[in-house]
């Protein structure tokens, strides 16, 4: 290990400056992957508060007794679709839309709204169909006068999710190879500029495990090196975009370690390509 | 030692380089391979240290078959050969005495003797004083000592030599060949690569004379063997 170290050691004094190449590059190219996946990030963090508000109202006839209501509640609440029910009195209803609805301000007598079960639906379920599957059920029960969830909305906003969900599938891949194939040919060319010691390692009776060892470690702490430079930069970005412009999220810890991590890991497996085919 | 038999090799690109060649070099044996550019030799030595494998045939070194070696072997038999080229190749940015310890470093060998068997080896090959310089402050002649220090780190039972003397001056050519012929003398046999007719012509050892991938002149009295083509032998 002590000679393996050495011969990283070696490997970046010799080449400082492809060295430092390497190291940029991998930063830069980690670092558009991360402007994208902040993106991603906050565009699903978005869509997710909207969804959130994906609800479904069931109205309660008049005069329904309470102990039926209650027993509905217990009912509702065992669909394994559903994240929760709450009961609505005429009075909350009224408070509720004089806070939100302007023309309901004067209005001081609830007597005209009717109660009702709002139902809010687990993450996942909040698709049309199921939305459509749930409010079906619920206009079985007797008490129930009428059920609305705003069908029109739901469906725009599941298209929505459905859009950005498969762009962020297909531009991520497309930026991750991008960072790939531009880390890889990176590090390919720092071991083409060692293709002469590889020889000579090989000559000498060094065995495979031996030559690609310093060449192992030295793509991982660069890819590793890269890959903090990129977080640091990514960070940049995202607090110059939080302080000027719209509050954005950052990256969880793990999410960030996790990215540094296959930074590490994408200048290992490139090494790995590389001084393969010297091994050949 | 080195065994050929009936070894025949082909490269995808640039077909036969070696057809049907057999000979075998003997314990402590010394020998030249003559014989043009391109004729094969650089094919015969490569399979020596199994950079190649032979299209058909048998090459066997020190006991192993080529034919039957795992890739995962090849580094042990390479340790028991010491290989020398007409470059060098020596790493520029280590000084002489490093070069030839990386050679037991590679190999594992205890960090605590390796000193002095480097010592050892550069008083062997002239270099005593020189261990310390990197190789461009060696002249071709001392960067080839240096080399063949290297490939003498394992007690090799066989040196093998591509045009060792190829980049150098006479003078020098002489000092590596005399230093060849001590090292022979001490047991190591020697297969050597080499344009040079008029050193063949002035030693007393074996030539393998090889044209066109094939071996046209064998002095050994085993091989059947007909007359040299382009090294005519001085009557000794």
């Amino acid at each position: 290990m002590r000679l393996t170290l050495r011969e990283v050691g070696l490997g970046l004094r010799r080449a400082p400056l492809l060295s430092a190449l390497s190291i940029v590059t991998i930063a830069f190219s980690l670092f558009a992957f991360g402007l994208f996946g902040l993106v991603a990030l906050n565009v699903s963090r978005a869509l997710q508060d909207v969804e959130e508000r994906v609800e479904i109202r069931a109205f309660i006839a008049d005069g329904t007794p309470v102990e039926a209501v209650s027993a509905a509640v217990g009912d509702i609440a065992a669909f394994p679709e559903v994240a929760r029910v709450d009961i609505l009195s005429p009075e909350q209803a009224l408070e509720r839309a004089r806070r939100e609805l302007t023309e309901f301000k004067d209005v001081f007598d609830a007597d005209f709204l009717p109660a009702s079960l709002e139902i809010r639906l687990k993450p996942g379920f909040r698709d049309p169909q199921t939305v459509r599957d749930v409010a079906q059920r619920l206009e079985t029960y007797r008490f129930v006068d009428d059920v609305r969830y705003g069908e029109d909305w739901v469906q725009k906003l599941y298209n929505i999710r459905n859009i950005a969900g498969a762009s962020g599938v297909i531009l991520g891949i497309a930026f991750a190879a991008v960072a790939i194939i531009i880390i890889g040919s990176t590090i390919r060319m720092a071991v083409l500029a060692r293709e002469r010691e590889i020889s000579i390692m090989r000559l000498v009776g060094a065995t495979d495990g031996f030559v690609r060892r310093p060449f192992l470690i030295d793509g991982f702490l660069k890819g590793i090196v890269g890959g903090l430079i990129a977080l640091l930069l990514a960070w940049l970005a995202h607090a110059a975009i939080d302080r000027y412009l719209i509050q954005t999220s950052f990256f969880a810890p793990s999410l960030a370690l996790l990215g540094i991590l296959a930074g590490g890991l994408i200048g290992l497996l490139g090494s790995a390509v590389s001084v393969g085919r010297h091994l050949r | 030692m080195i065994r050929f038999s009936h070894v025949i090799k082909e490269y995808p690109r640039t077909g036969r380089a070696l057809n049907d060649v057999s000979f075998h070099l003997a314990k402590g044996e010394f020998a030249f391979l003559t014989g043009p550019s391109g004729a094969g030799k650089s094919t015969i030595l490569k399979l020596v240290f199994m950079e190649e494998r032979p299209t058909s045939g048998e090459v066997r070194v020190s006991g192993v078959q080529a034919s039957r070696v795992a890739r995962r072997e090849i580094p042990e038999l390479r340790r028991r050969l010491g290989i020398v080229f007409q470059d060098f190749r020596l790493l520029d940015d280590r000084t002489a005495a490093d070069n030839v310890a990386f050679a037991l470093e590679v190999t594992g060998a205890p960090r605590e003797g390796i000193p002095a068997k480097v010592s050892r080896l550069l008083t062997q090959v002239g270099l005593a004083s020189k261990g310390t310089s990197y190789p461009r402050e060696l002249s071709g002649g001392e960067q080839q000592r240096v080399a063949i220090a290297r490939a003498l780190v394992n007690d090799p039972m066989v040196l093998v030599a591509d045009e060792p003397t190829g980049n150098l001056d006479e003078r020098a050519t002489r000092g590596i060949f005399q230093l060849l012929r001590d090292i022979n003398a001490s047991g190591t046999a020697v297969l050597m690569a080499t344009h040079n007719l008029e050193l063949v012509r002035r030693s007393p050892y074996r030539v393998i004379e090889i044209n066109r991938g094939q071996i046209v002149y064998d002095s050994s009295d085993s091989v059947e063997s007909s007359a040299p083509v382009s090294s005519p032998r001085p009557s000794n």
